[in-house]
C-alpha cells in the first residue's frame, strides 16, 4: 500500500550535463513512444537515482504496513477474517518483495535498502506512523488506504520502467482484493450493532487527516519536477489523487451512514471537484520526519527482526549450505 | 460407531491445527527474511482453514458452530498438545517445531486418509496434500541450517533438545485409542510414533544434528485433556478480545 507524497532526491541544475546527450535524446523518445526502459538499457543517473528512491520508498511502505494490521492478525473475529486478514498481510509483504526486486535491477540490493530503512536514510508512507487501537481502525486501513494506494499505484503503473510497471498490475490485482475485504468488513460494523457502529466512526474520526495526507501535500505547496513528469517517474499529481479518491469513496461512506469529521467536505457541482478543510501539512512534515506516534516503534519492530533474523541470513551465506532450491 | 471417540480425535487434532496456525501467523511482519514470513503464513493459513473444516465435521456431529468452538473455549477445554501453544521464541524454534510436528502430521492424515469414517477421510486426503508443502519447506531448512554455521547447528540442536519433551506428547494416547483402532477410525498414536521416529532420525542424519535419546526423555502428557502451560490462555484470551465484545454479532 503506498500513497502519493513520494519524496524526491533534490535535484542539482547540472544534474544532466554530464549525460551524453545523443542517448539522452534517443531515451526520452523512447518515453515518448509510450515504451518501457528495461533494466539493461542506458538511462540516466537521475532516472536510475529518483527511481530507486521512490521503489523503494514504496517496498518499505508495504513492510511497515504490515506492522499496524498485522497486530490485528491474533484478533481477528471469526475464522473468516482471520483467514481473510492474514492472506491480506501476507500480500502485502509479498508486495514488498517483488518491488525490492523491482529496485535491486537498478543497483542496490535489498540489504542495503532495508540497513537504510532501520537507520531512517529512506522514507515510507506515513500513514503507517498512526496506530491501529481497534479493529475497526484495520478495517479502515483494509478498505481506504488500501484503496488510495490503487489510486496511486495504477498512475504509476502507466510509467516508464518495465519491472515497476510489472510489479504494480500485479499488486494492484491482489490489493483489489484487499479493497473488496475491508468494505465487507466496514458495512457489517457500520451496519452492525451499536458498539460496532461507535467502534467504525472513531476509527473514521482518527483515521480521516491521516487519509487526506496519504496523497501528499497540495500541488500548490509541494515541489513540482517538470523531468520527472516527462520521464514518466511521477505519473499524476498529489491533488488529482486527492480528488480521484473522494469522487470514488466519500459517496460509499456516506451511504452506509458515516460521517467524515469534516465540515466543508463537500463536492462543488460546478467544477465537480470536492472541496475540504486543508489537512495541517505541518502536521505531516513532523510525522514524515519522524516525529509521529508510531514512528520509533516501527522501525524498533523492523529492527529487532534484522537482528534476530541475522544469523538465519549468515548461515544462508555459508559455503557448506546445500541449496535444495533457488533462493529467490 | 463410537461418536464420542470420534470426537475426541476430531477435537484434538482441529486444535492441534488452530493453534498452530495461530502460532505461525504472529511470525507476519517479523521473519528473518520476507520469504519466511510469506511462508509461514502460507502454513498458518493452511492449518487455521484446516481446523475450520475439521469443527465443521464436529459440528455435524452436534457440537457447536465452529466460531463458538474456536473462540468461546477456555483454555482448559482445548484438547492440543502443549507443544503447539509454546511461543513462537526465535526462528530455531519455531523451525523445530515447525519440522517436528509437520513431520507427524504428514504420517497423521496419510493414516487417517483411509478412516472408516467416510467425511474424516475424504478431509484428510486434500489435507495431506497441503501438509506435503509444510514438510517440503521444514526438511529444505533443516537441511541448510542444520549443517551451515556453528551458530545454526547449536541453535538448532538446542532447540530440538528443549522441544523433543513436547514432541513426545504430540503422541499422547487417547482414551479411546483401542476403540478408534477397533473400528478402523485411526491407526492409533504408537503407529505414527514409530513411522515418525524413523523419518525424523533419518532426516537429522543429513545434517550436523544428533538425535536426541529418546529412552532419557518423559514425553509431556496432558494437553490433550486440558492440562496447558501457562501460555495457552493469553493466547484465546488474545485471539476472542474483539469475537467476545459481542459473540452473537456479525463481524
Amino acid at each position: 500500500m503506498y500513497g502519493g507524497g513520494n519524496s524526491f532526491e533534490a535535484m542539482k541544475a547540472t544534474a544532466l550535463t554530464d549525460e551524453d546527450p545523443v542517448k539522452l535524446a534517443e531515451f526520452e523518445a523512447r518515453i515518448d513512444r509510450g515504451e518501457k526502459i528495461e533494466p539493461s538499457d542506458w538511462m540516466p543517473q537521475l532516472y536510475r537515482k529518483q527511481l530507486i528512491r521512490m521503489i523503494e520508498q514504496h517496498a518499505h511502505s508495504e513492510i511497515i504496513g504490515a506492522l499496524p494490521e498485522g497486530t490485528w492478525i491474533t484478533r481477528a473475529p471469526g475464522f473468516k477474517r482471520k483467514l481473510a486478514l492474514m492472506a491480506k498481510v501476507q500480500d502485502e509483504v509479498g508486495h514488498a518483495q517483488l518491488l525490492y526486486s523491482a529496485a535491486e535491477t537498478l543497483g542496490k540490493s535489498r540489504e542495503d535498502m532495508i540497513a537504510d530503512l532501520i537507520n531512517g536514510k529512506s522514507k515510507y508512507s506515513n500513514i503507517f506512523n498512526y496506530p491501529a487501537f481497534t479493529w475497526a481502525d484495520s478495517c479502515f486501513i483494509s478498505w481506504l488506504v488500501d484503496a488510495g494506494a490503487i489510486v496511486n499505484q495504477i498512475a504509476n503503473s502507466k510509467g516508464s520502467y518495465g519491472p515497476y510497471c510489472r510489479a504494480l498490475e500485479r499488486i494492484c490485482a491482489e490489493e483489489s482484493f484487499h479493497l473488496k475485504y475491508g468494505h465487507h468488513c466496514v458495512i457489517h460494523l457500520a451496519t452492525g450493532t451499536k458498539v460496532q457502529r461507535e467502534m467504525m466512526q472513531a476509527a473514521f474520526n482518527r483515521w480521516w487527516v491521516p487519509m487526506m495526507h496519504f496523497f501528499g501535500p497540495s500541488d500548490k505547496i509541494s515541489v513540482h519536477s517538470e523531468i520527472l513528469m516527462r520521464w514518466k517517474v511521477k505519473m499524476s499529481s498529489n491533488d488529482e489523487c486527492r480528488q480521484q479518491f473522494l469522487d470514488m469513496y466519500v459517496p460509499k461512506i456516506w451511504e452506509l451512514g458515516l460521517t467524515v469529521p469534516d465540515d466543508k467536505l463537500r463536492k462543488d457541482p460546478e467544477t465537480g471537484q470536492w472541496e475540504f478543510t486543508e489537512p495541517d501539512w505541518e502536521e505531516f512534515k513532523r510525522v514524515i520526519n519522524g516525529d509521529g506516534p508510531c514512528n520509533k516503534e516501527r522501525l524498533a519492530v523492523r529492527r529487532v527482526a534484522e537482528e534476530r533474523g541475522a544469523w538465519v541470513r549468515q548461515a544462508l551465506l555459508a559455503p557448506k549450505t546445500k541449496y535444495v532450491a533457488p533462493l529467490a | 460407531m463410537n461418536t464420542e471417540a470420534l470426537k475426541d480425535l476430531l477435537y484434538k487434532i482441529a486444535d492441534d491445527q488452530l493453534i498452530l496456525g495461530h502460532r505461525n501467523s504472529e511470525w507476519t511482519g517479523f521473519g528473518p527474511l520476507l520469504e519466511e514470513d510469506i511462508a509461514f503464513s502460507s502454513m498458518a493459513q493452511d492449518k487455521v482453514g484446516q481446523s475450520w473444516q475439521i469443527y465443521k465435521l464436529l459440528e455435524e456431529l452436534g457440537e457447536s458452530e465452529p466460531d463458538m468452538v474456536a473462540f468461546m473455549r477456555n483454555a482448559d477445554q482445548f484438547h492440543n498438545c502443549q507443544l503447539v501453544e509454546l511461543p513462537n521464541g526465535e526462528y530455531d524454534f519455531s523451525l523445530i517445531r515447525h519440522f517436528l510436528f509437520d513431520m507427524a502430521e504428514q504420517i497423521r492424515f496419510t493414516h487417517l486418509a483411509s478412516s472408516s469414517y467416510e467425511p474424516l477421510s475424504l478431509l484428510a486426503k486434500k489435507i495431506k496434500g497441503e501438509i506435503k508443502y509444510h514438510t517440503m519447506h521444514a526438511k529444505i531448512w533443516m537441511k541448510q541450517l542444520g549443517s551451515a554455521t556453528e551458530e545454526s547447528v547449536s541453535r538448532l540442536q538446542n532447540s530440538l533438545e528443549e522441544a523433543m519433551p513436547y514432541a513426545l506428547g504430540i503422541f499422547e494416547p487417547s482414551k479411546f485409542e483401542a476403540e478408534l483402532i477397533k473400528e478402523d477410525i485411526f491407526r492409533g498414536e504408537e503407529v505414527i510414533k514409530e513411522e515418525w521416529i524413523e523419518q525424523i532420525s533419518a532426516i537429522l542424519k543429513e545434517t550436523s544434528l544428533k538425535m536426541p535419546d529418546l529412552n532419557s526423555i518423559t514425553p509431556v502428557y496432558g494437553g490433550r485433556y486440558g492440562k496447558h502451560t501457562e501460555h495457552l490462555q493469553p493466547l484465546l484470551d488474545e485471539m476472542s478480545e474483539v469475537f467476545k465484545m459481542d459473540p452473537t454479532a456479525d463481524w
